[in-house]
This record gives C-alpha cells, sequence and structure tokens, in this order.
C-alpha cells in the first residue's frame, strides 16, 4: 500500500516556491526564516490565491507525478499540473468503451449514487444517536427513513435523467437534516439549503471549500490509477469537467465533507469571524448580486489554516473497508475506489462496489 | 523510520566547502536541519540506502565524518529542547 505524505497548503499571498536540489524552498514575504522541505516527503502541493511556483519546481513535480493544485484563495478548484499521460492504454479503452454502453453506464452510475445516499443517511443516524433532543432524533430518522426509500427508489431509475433526479430528492431531504445537525447556538447561522457557485451563506462556504479539497482527491486517485477523470458514468462528459472524479467522491461528501464541516461548526473551531463577505460582483461568473444575502462568503485566511489543518488530520483517520477487511486512512479511500473501479471496467468484478463507513 | 544525521566535513579547502555545501543539500532533499549540521529524517530503508550512497560519493574519506543514529520509532517525538530550538513537525499539518 502506498504510504500515506504529506500535502503542503501555501496560503500566504506572496509566498514563492523554488527548487533546490531534492528539496522546495518556500519564501514568505517580511519572513527571512529559511525554510526547506524534502520533495519527496510531499505528494502534493496545494495553493491558494496569489503564490509563485517556479518553472523548475513544477517540471519536477510533473516529472514525479507529485499533485500541484491551485485553488482559488475562497477554495474553489482553479487547475492542476497535468504530467504526461501514461500508458495505460487498455485500461482508458475499457473505460471509454464502458461509457458507450448505456446499460453499463447506468450500472455504475446507479452503484454511485447508492454509496451517496447510504453514507448520507449514516450522518443522519450517527446524528440522530448523538442529539438529546427527542424531537430532532425523531426528525432525524424519518429524514434518514426518506433517504432510505428514494435508495430503494433510485435502484429502479431507467435511465440517468430519472437516477440524477432521486439524487436532487435526496439531497434536499439531507441538507434539511444536516442543518439540525447543527448548534443552533453557532453564530455563523442556520443552514438554509445548499447554495453554490458562489456560497451565499458560512455554511455553504465552508462545504463548497471542503468539497473542493475532497474532488482533488478523487481527481488525483483517478488520476493515479491510470483512468481517464474526464470520462464519467453519472455526470455526463463536457469539455473542460473532470465528471468521473465528480462520479468518485459523491460518495465521499457525506462522510469526508460534510461531517467534518458540522464538527468544526459545533466545537466552534469555526466561528463567524472567519468568514468575509466578497464586495458584491467581483467575480466575472457571478450573476450581479440583488442584497446582501446575495453576496459571496468566503472563508478568511485564519479560518481556511483551521479547516486545512484540521482536514489533514482528518485525513489520516483510519476507516473500516468492508470488501478490503481491513483499515484504510481517509486520504487513501479515493485510491481503493479507483483501483475496485479499474477492477470493474476491466471485467474482473462484476460490478462497481461503493464504500460505506461502518 | 526516525533517522538522526550528524556531518563533520573538512572546510579548510576550498574542496571541502564544496563537499560539505553538496552533503548539506542532499540532506535537505531527505529531512529536516534542526542544527547546523545535524540533519532529522524521516524515510524508509530505500530512501536511506540512496541517501548514504550519495553521501559515500560525496564525502572524502579520509577527512569528513559521518554519523547515522536510528531512533526508535516515532523518536522524534519524545525530543526534548532547550534553547531557541523549536520541534521540527514530521507529520503534522503544513500550511504557510
Amino acid at each position: 500500500m502506498t504510504e500515506l505524505l504529506n500535502s503542503l497548503y501555501i496560503q500566504t499571498p506572496g509566498a514563492s516556491l523554488h527548487l533546490e536540489h531534492d528539496a522546495v524552498r518556500v519564501r514568505i514575504p517580511d519572513d527571512d526564516q529559511r525554510r526547506t522541505l524534502p520533495l519527496r516527503r510531499l505528494d502534493a502541493i496545494v495553493v491558494y490565491g496569489h503564490v509563485h511556483l517556479s518553472t523548475e519546481l513544477l517540471s519536477r513535480c510533473a516529472d514525479d507525478g507529485r499533485d500541484v493544485v491551485w485553488m482559488s484563495a475562497g477554495g474553489r478548484f482553479r487547475s492542476r499540473l497535468q504530467g504526461p499521460v501514461r500508458g495505460n492504454v487498455l485500461l482508458r479503452h475499457a473505460q471509454h468503451l464502458t461509457h458507450a454502453d448505456l446499460a453499463a453506464r447506468l450500472r455504475i452510475a446507479r452503484s454511485i449514487i447508492a454509496g451517496k445516499i447510504q453514507n448520507s443517511r449514516q450522518i443522519l443516524l450517527k446524528g440522530a444517536r448523538d442529539t438529546n433532543t427527542a424531537t430532532t432524533k425523531t426528525e432525524l430518522r424519518d429524514k434518514a427513513a426518506t433517504c432510505a426509500d428514494y435508495l430503494a427508489e433510485s435502484q429502479q431509475a431507467t435511465d440517468l435523467d430519472q437516477l440524477m433526479g432521486w439524487e436532487g430528492k435526496t439531497a434536499e431531504v439531507y441538507y434539511t437534516g444536516l442543518a439540525l445537525l447543527l448548534n443552533p447556538n453557532n453564530d455563523t447561522g442556520p443552514l438554509v439549503g445548499r447554495s453554490r457557485r458562489p456560497p451565499r451563506d458560512p455554511v455553504n462556504s465552508l462545504l463548497s471549500f471542503l468539497y473542493g479539497l475532497t474532488r482533488s482527491h478523487a481527481h488525483g486517485a483517478l488520476e493515479q490509477v491510470g483512468l481517464d477523470p474526464y470520462v464519467g458514468f453519472l455526470h455526463g462528459i463536457r469539455p473542460g469537467k473532470p465528471s468521473l472524479a465528480l462520479d468518485l467522491m459523491e460518495e465521499f461528501r457525506p462522510v469526508l465533507a460534510d461531517r467534518l464541516a458540522v464538527t468544526l461548526l459545533n466545537r466552534k473551531q469555526i466561528r463567524a469571524e472567519h468568514f468575509e463577505y466578497q464586495p458584491p460582483a467581483q467575480e466575472a461568473d457571478t450573476v450581479a448580486p440583488a442584497g446582501d444575502h446575495e453576496r459571496a462568503v468566503h472563508l478568511t485566511e485564519d479560518g481556511r489554516k483551521i479547516v486545512l489543518s484540521e482536514w489533514q488530520q482528518w485525513k489520516q483517520r483510519q476507516w473500516r473497508h468492508k470488501q478490503l477487511k481491513r483499515d484504510v486512512p481517509a486520504a487513501l479511500l479515493p485510491v481503493v475506489q479507483s483501483r475496485i473501479l479499474a477492477r470493474h471496467l476491466r471485467g474482473e468484478l462484476p460490478d462497481y462496489l461503493p464504500w460505506s463507513p461502518t | 523510520m526516525h533517522i538522526l544525521l550528524t556531518y563533520d566535513v573538512n572546510t579548510t579547502t576550498p574542496e571541502g566547502q564544496r563537499r560539505l555545501r553538496h552533503v548539506a543539500k542532499l540532506c535537505e532533499g531527505y529531512g529536516q536541519r534542526v542544527q547546523q549540521s545535524v540533519f532529522e529524517i524521516v524515510t524508509d530503508q530505500a530512501g536511506l540506502l540512496t541517501l548514504l550512497d550519495h553521501i559515500t560519493r560525496t564525502i572524502a574519506d579520509d577527512e569528513d565524518n559521518i554519523r547515522v543514529y536510528r531512533l526508535p520509532a516515532e523518536g522524534f517525538t519524545k525530543v526534548q529542547t532547550l534553547g531557541k530550538a523549536g520541534l521540527i513537525p514530521h507529520n503534522d499539518p503544513l500550511i504557510m
């Protein structure tokens, strides 16, 4: 099994990274301390906002297959360094053939949705176990039961649109349930439905940030295994859309992102002071905001620091994997699932089995 | 495994100064400098062998002196420091 290496996160504006032999040298503005980190201990460099990376460092990372991911200061995924396409052409060919076969595609998509709904249910049920209020307990159990019904219904879907329909209905129930898990005394405000591009309240902004991290993990895992992240089964193919990465991250959203978000908010590690409202209509792809509540919300630099540090620990947590019959650190779950998907595409496994905790 | 590597490279000649820089650069690719010529290194057997091979080919056997200590498991978590030396986080989040 691959060793779990560290990721380097750089978020100080104006920082610069250079290659020095086998080490990366980090220069932070207004700080003369000499910092070098051994490259071989890093499996990814993630930069937020305005950070400079030297060409030598980038080409070295491309050669080694080390991930370099650019995120916007608000945590939205911007781009990834893509090294040479590797020679695993038989696997990619099998992937394309499966994509062209509608029935096979639907089967995988159903598994993905089943995994997502199942894991969402688990979050609600765990919440129900942990709460002391009887009404909330019942409400959460009801919502989990509804999710279970939708799960059964979704497995009868005869095309992808129907399947997406069930996914949407479940998400609606699920986010109202997730809102119940948040302590009402949090000063970050409640979760009122999901809003994205841009997130319009602190809770949504935290969710988007964590989804961005989950997504870059899924994307990296697929490339590591040799699958084409742009040919997905549930999400249709579109230029520039890593649909298989989006497919793969579905089953991890509830456990890796949502549950961490709830914990951070309820422990009051992330508070209202860790968010900032963006001035109206800054980003080109934002629709002109109407009022204050329409403005995009982002984590501040301090807020990101807390989230990233907790994420780094969260990734090391061991989870049981039923098929493998052993514990796997969260950071490697996407890799394990990519391998299972690859085995299914090659015809070695009859079905793709999504991962589920417990 | 956790490795403590210390080196003494004879720098009286320009050739020696060159060797010193080279050894330091090699070590920076594997671990963290904790004192002028002391490195804390977390690596596996293969990494250690590669590093030692590079160092062997760099140093002058009759002038320089390298010592490699293998610490017990998780040895760096039990380091005591005095003065301005801080603890180097080897597996902690790297956020800057």
